[in-house]
């Protein structure tokens, strides 16, 4: 089961939770346990071709490129994070 | 006796992975050849934008607005079309409507709209240098002359400049179409505003937190916009042929990028635009937004003819991407034996004229270098009537840094603790949770602060009226990205590589050295190429300090493959298995028999022929690089001029592929930070006109205002690099405005909350102090 550290602009839709554990192999079925467990935090992290814009995910301490078919372990630490570029 | 002020401290104890006990005894890595394209760069052959020469070559002009917010009444160019010697002209009407696209330009996703409307506005213009219109004409000087018979009608409007007053409810607003959004787009304004983006990170309890601290230091700070100052201004040349196809000569950190920013924008299939990157006068992130390249490409397509622009500096100031100005509120909290329990920030930073700046960065890394249990950062992107913003060297660091290391110096002298010693007492370390981040894998801080504080500087007393010492660290993450690279063997022995990574700052020879490590031959013997969109692979942006890792990833993997065959050629030769075959040194071996690297490209044809390697990669980052600055400095209580006695810099560079460029590195970006702390920022009048367009009036440091800035190079190697690299162009320019602040303070009592601390600012701070 994924630990998916939930976003504090987020924690309004857990209650408060900071962490949620869920099963999935990868991003889009963590998501859509996230959603089941916690209605509207899957429209939150996605939009309607993939991850919001604007949002980074993070795996295990790696960004990932991959968006919803990003692989996931079954005990991965996922975080969702403001997109960061440089110069 | 000359001094050597370089210095490289290793890390042996902590190896790459999969590397055994002892530290790898490299042949190519960590030595100083000559690079590549030395020849070409100092004997002025190296071809930059603008040295390309087309047969019946236009040259453009664009038209920019004089005013800061107004809108577009009404464009006639009737008049410049009739000039003789003119081709095109073109506006916004030229562009594609691109309402509602969103591109994912490899950095994250971008609003097309916004995007194209800074290329050329539409309706409205947000700052004074917003490009309006554009002619094609052909000498630089009939182009001028037309784009001067563009009229442009415009209704004035009230302009804002900076950011908490572009924040108010009653601030002119820029975008009916802008709300404030939360992290992951939400909506949470139900009118349009200024203040695009709100984020918020908070871990454990903050108020138990400040509770529980015995001292509370609370500032604020503020920072203005300062330039990237590249020496080579923006330049691109299109020529959109009658076959369709769009080429573009252009100086740029990305080729791609620019190639699907173009694409996008045009609204044409991206395989139709092929991107040729010229060599580079500089970038350091400002060169990577599209700004003449679009418009040189329309004003191609309706001229039939390659179209050439070029920026004046002016323009360059005027019309690209400074820094974002920010307003930084930073309190922390510690217990009387150092350690920080809570820590909370207010970060308002400005985009410039159009979301999307620096906001995420600023939050994340204003207390990146420390472990705190405690924290609540809350930071806003503002937009208002100025450039739009663009990155610049570890875009959003500096300006936290300028703020959180100030007060933690402040904690330290309430303390009464050594300032590296505090910092060391709460140094983020391999599993140290940051803010909205996860832990971090293995990383050199506390070695880079260890080093510090062993450091000669640090343990000279410094002596002398006026003068002080300051300390601050940095932290960037340094990000992976995708590069492509691919390999071919001549029958020499040498190997020609190809990259897509445009060269700054010596990247070709650090990519080409990894390359050589792992074939086992001289640096030399590879003959890197930057090559343009259509002859390799895709490959991310010259930025983010990522080039030396993931490209140099990528050839690193290119020698692999390349090994993978010759090892089968040998076996060819020897008539034995490939895996029966050892490569050590360079050489293949089997059985008591031995044939170089050299030899055996010698014999490819006769073993199956060419060999070529490739690779792809897209490694997941950070990889997380740390900085500490030691300044030295004397104020001059008459003239509140400072001056820089002494500096030594140390970062962890993980494995220094080529310490020269390095060293460079950690030179030039402390050398641009400097500049941002005494001198550098964008004058506006109050009708946010900018007052200092030019380098006579936009002071930025040169070699007689500064000391050789010592480096020290400290080695904790990357694990997730095969050799170690962590990517080193962006940290060194974070530390520099906080430490020369703390420097002032310690030199005069007098602390200073504003960038810049130019002479006149200083000199008032004290007057002030001494009423």
């Amino acid at each position: 089961m994924a630990i998916v550290y939930i976003p504090t602009q987020l924690r309004p839709l857990t209650g408060g939770i900071e962490c949620v554990v869920v099963p999935g192999t990868n991003l889009r079925q963590v998501i859509a346990a996230l959603d089941a467990a916690h209605p509207g935090l899957g429209a939150r992290l996605c939009g309607d071709d993939g991850i919001s814009p604007g949002l980074a995910v993070s795996i295990d301490g790696a960004f990932t490129n991959r968006g919803l078919l990003a692989k996931v372990g079954p005990d991965s630490e996922i975080h969702f994070l403001p997109a960061i570029g440089g110069g | 006796m000359p001094i050597d002020t370089r210095e490289t401290i290793v890390d042996e104890g902590r190896l790459p992975r999969g590397r055994g006990a002892a530290a790898p005894a490299y042949k190519v890595i960590g030595t100083r050849p000559i690079r590549h394209d030395g020849a070409d760069k100092v004997t002025g052959r190296a071809v930059y934008g603008n040295d390309l020469q087309l047969a019946g070559m236009l040259h453009g002009k664009v038209v920019r607005s004089p005013h800061a917010h107004a809108r577009i009444k009404r464009i006639d160019t009737s008049a410049a079309e009739k000039l003789p010697g003119v081709h095109a002209v073109v506006t916004a009407a030229d562009l594609p409507d691109l309402r509602d696209k969103m591109a994912d330009l490899g950095e994250g996703r971008v609003n097309l709209a916004h995007l194209g409307a800074n290329v050329l506005a539409h309706q409205k213009v947000l700052y004074r240098g917003h490009a309006v219109a554009a002619v094609a004409a052909v000498s630089p000087h009939v182009a001028e002359e037309a784009a001067r018979l563009i009229q442009i009608e415009y209704e004035p409007l009230p302009a804002v400049t900076w950011v908490l007053d572009a924040m108010k409810p009653d601030a002119p607003l820029l975008h009916a179409d802008v709300y404030t959004e939360d992290m992951t787009g939400h909506r949470t304004s139900d009118q349009p505003s200024n203040t695009s983006k709100h984020l918020l990170f908070e871990e454990g309890n903050i108020e138990q937190g400040f509770a529980s601290a015995d001292v509370v230091v609370e500032r604020e700070f503020k920072t203005a916009s300062v330039h990237q100052g590249y020496i080579e201004p923006h330049v691109s040349t299109a020529l959109w042929n009658v076959d369709g196809q769009l080429t573009i000569w252009t100086s740029t950190q990305g080729a791609f990028t620019a190639r699907q920013q173009t694409a996008e924008l045009l609204q044409v299939p991206i395989s139709r635009v092929k991107v040729v990157p010229c060599e580079i006068g500089g970038g350091f992130g400002g060169k990577i937004p599209v700004y003449l390249e679009p418009v040189a490409a329309l004003l191609s397509r309706k001229s039939g003819r390659p179209v050439k622009m070029v920026m004046t500096r002016a323009e360059v100031f005027e019309g690209t991407g400074p820094t974002p100005g920010s307003f930084v509120r930073v309190k922390l909290g510690a217990q009387k034996d150092g350690r920080i329990v809570a820590a909370q920030a207010w970060l308002a930073y400005d985009a410039g004229a159009f979301p999307g700046g620096m906001i995420g960065p600023g939050c994340m890394c204003v207390f990146a270098c420390y472990s705190v249990p405690n924290y609540r950062v809350e930071g806003f992107d503002v937009v208002l009537n100025k450039p739009k913003t663009a990155a610049y060297r570890a875009p959003g660091a500096t300006q936290a840094a300028f703020a959180a290391e100030q007060v933690v110096d402040e904690l330290a002298e309430k303390l009464g603790m050594d300032p590296i010693d505090l910092r060391l007492k709460n140094a983020a370390c391999e599993g140290t949770k940051r803010v909205g981040w996860p832990a971090y894998p293995k990383i050199g801080f506390i070695e880079t602060l260890q080093t510090a504080k062993n450091q000669p500087h640090y343990k000279t007393p410094i002596s002398g009226k006026n003068r002080g010492r300051g300390i601050a660290a940095g932290f960037w993450f340094n990000i992976g990205l995708k590069s492509s690279a691919s390999a071919s063997v001549n029958p020499d022995g040498t190997v020609t590589l190809v990259e897509g990574s445009t060269d700054i700052g010596g990247t070709r020879t650090s990519v080409a050295m990894q390359l050589a490590e792992t074939l086992g031959i001289a640096a030399e013997d590879v003959k890197p190429q930057v090559a343009d969109t259509d002859s390799v692979g895709y490959t991310d942006v010259t930025g983010g300090s990522r080039v030396t890792f993931a490209t140099g990833m990528a050839a690193y993997q290119c020698g692999l493959d390349i090994r993978r065959q010759m090892r089968e050629r040998a076996a060819t030769l020897w008539e034995c298995e490939a895996q029966e075959v050892n490569f050590e040194d360079g050489t293949f071996r089997h059985n008591g028999e031995s044939i170089t690297f050299k030899q055996l490209a010698g014999r490819l044809n006769e073993t199956g022929g060419p060999v070529q390697g490739r690779a792809a990669v897209d490694p997941e980052g950070p990889t997380n690089g740390f900085g500490v600055s030691i300044v030295d400095v004397e104020v001059d209580p008459d003239t509140g001029k400072t001056t820089v006695l002494r500096y030594t810099v140390l970062q962890d560079a993980g494995k220094a592929i080529h310490p020269s460029y390095v060293e460079g590195q950690m030179q030039g970006g402390t050398v641009q930070g400097i500049g941002w702390a005494l001198n550098e920022e964008y004058f506006f009048d109050d009708r946010g006109r900018m007052r200092n367009a030019s380098y006579l009036d936009y002071r930025m440091p040169t070699a007689l205002d500064l000391p050789m800035i010592d480096t020290v190079i400290v080695e904790v190697p990357n694990p997730a690099h095969p050799y170690g690299v962590r990517g080193v162009g962006e940290t060194p320019i974070v530390a520099p405005p906080a430490a020369v602040a703390n420097a002032i303070y310690h030199a005069t009592g007098v602390r200073m909350f504003e960038l810049p601390m130019s002479p006149p600012k200083v000199w008032a701070a004290l007057v002030k102090k001494n009423v």
